[in-house]
């Protein structure tokens, strides 16, 4: 009776927990939401995250967009010449960067150059007893660490996707009209011709923007439940790096199949 | 580092990036294709309108003189409506006709304007009376079959 009872109890319990998981989630943005007012009245916080989590990211966000526009121009030219389009190269480059790898990209290099430190940051605050101690003197950590963190990062995220999809435009120009020796005027004209501001470029911001509050969320979730101790900050770490590009990822279907079907 | 400071950088930041979305939505949207220049509407119907969409461009002599605004269906005529926003600095006569072109083999569908001899002049609201639809591939090549086929059949029945 028993070997029948416990796999389906272990079931059970699995199923509670992840519904528990995710309430307890929702509750955390709910609760971050709903003590933003510390925003207006203190924007100095607020603009010191964005300094933290943008401008450090910037580095390596415009890098790593200069040569995702390089290989896209590159790869590009290489189906297209066997069509005889290369005047497409722009319109390509253009309409992958601004309604996927960028927003896409970005959000993951964000989950792992911003949203680790995050982490570390609040799990090691966490462990030295500093939001204990904060509470200690009535002030709400909530509203001191974790709103101004959050919104750091949900308005750093849409600026680090834009600034991407600018620098990968410049990369495939680089490529296709420096180095291959495409006409630029039909490179920007097609590109034009082809790249809607609705339909492509605001719901690639629209996608950022998701994407900032999804990885910012994680991020900030793992570290204000991490265990306090060395071990537990690591495996909060590694799950905001993996929870954060599995989140991307699915989103980036979903909001895919709602914008653009 | 300051506070002065920090708000320099973050400033710095978020001009970047306001910068990226107007260098995307200039250089590389077609927001720059918004005109602004005062319109007028006047309205055309095709048996066919094959691939037009909204916001498609209306050329004469192919300089862009307009838009389309908006593709309806006439359910008592049993044809498309469709709308065009002409820019005022261009005036056309009321025997104007439109057709529904390709750009190139495979590119978009556009509508040219082909200007009549009237002295009259389209203003807003007024219809364009001679419309020649889109040409759709598959009809073409119908046609082009049905008609080889009668001929053959033409030339093998003297036999009788």
């Amino acid at each position: 009776m028993t070997t029948l009872v416990k796999p389906i109890t272990s079931l059970g319990r699995a199923v509670r927990l992840r519904i528990t998981g995710l309430g307890e989630f929702a509750r955390f943005l709910a609760t971050i939401l709903a003590r933003s007012g510390l925003v207006f009245r203190r924007p100095g916080l607020v603009s010191q995250q964005i300094h933290f989590i943008g401008n450090y990211s910037l580095l390596i966000i415009a890098v790593s967009g200069l040569f995702v526009g390089f290989v896209l121009g590159l790869q590009g030219y290489y189906t297209l010449n066997r069509y005889g389009s290369e005047e497409a190269l722009g319109l390509l480059v253009a309409l992958s960067l601004t309604r996927e790898l960028g927003p896409v990209v970005t959000a993951l290099l964000f989950a792992g150059r911003a949203g680790t430190s995050l982490t570390a940051e609040i799990g090691l605050m966490k462990a030295g007893e500093q939001i204990s101690a904060m509470e200690v003197m009535a002030v709400d950590p909530f509203r001191r660490v974790l709103v101004p963190r959050f919104w750091g990062g949900v308005i750093a995220m849409p600026i680090l996707a834009a600034v991407f999809s600018m620098v990968g435009i410049i990369g495939g120009w680089v490529v296709g009209v420096l180095l291959i020796g495409i006409d630029p005027g039909a490179f920007w004209s097609q590109m034009q011709n082809g790249v809607d501001v609705f339909n492509d470029i605001a719901n690639g911001v629209l996608k950022s923007v998701v994407f900032g509050v999804a990885v910012t969320l994680i991020a900030l979730y793992e570290g204000w439940n991490a265990k306090p101790t060395p071990e537990g900050v690591a495996r909060a770490t590694t799950r905001t790096v993996v929870n954060g590009a599995l989140v991307v990822l699915g989103l980036d279907f979903l909001l895919t199949a709602l914008m653009f079907s | 580092m300051t506070r002065e400071k920090t708000d320099f950088w973050v400033g710095l930041f978020v001009l970047l990036g306001i910068i990226a979305l107007v260098f995307l939505a200039l250089r590389a949207g077609n927001l720059s294709s918004f005109s602004f220049a005062p319109t007028y509407q006047v309205q055309a119907r095709f048996d066919n309108i094959g691939g037009l969409k909204v916001r498609a461009p209306v050329k004469s002599s192919g300089v862009v003189v307009g838009r389309v605004a908006a593709v309806a269906f006439d359910n008592k005529r049993y044809q498309a409506l469709v709308t065009l926003d002409l820019q005022k600095q261009y005036q056309f006569d009321d025997e104007t006709s439109a057709s529904i072109l390709t750009s190139g083999l495979l590119g978009e569908q556009y509508v040219g304007l082909t200007p009549g001899g009237s002295d009259k002049m389209l203003a807003q609201g007024s219809k364009i009376k001679y419309t020649q639809s889109a040409i759709v591939l598959e009809e073409l090549i119908s046609k082009f079959l049905y008609s080889t086929a009668s001929k053959q059949g033409n030339s093998s029945t003297p036999a009788k």
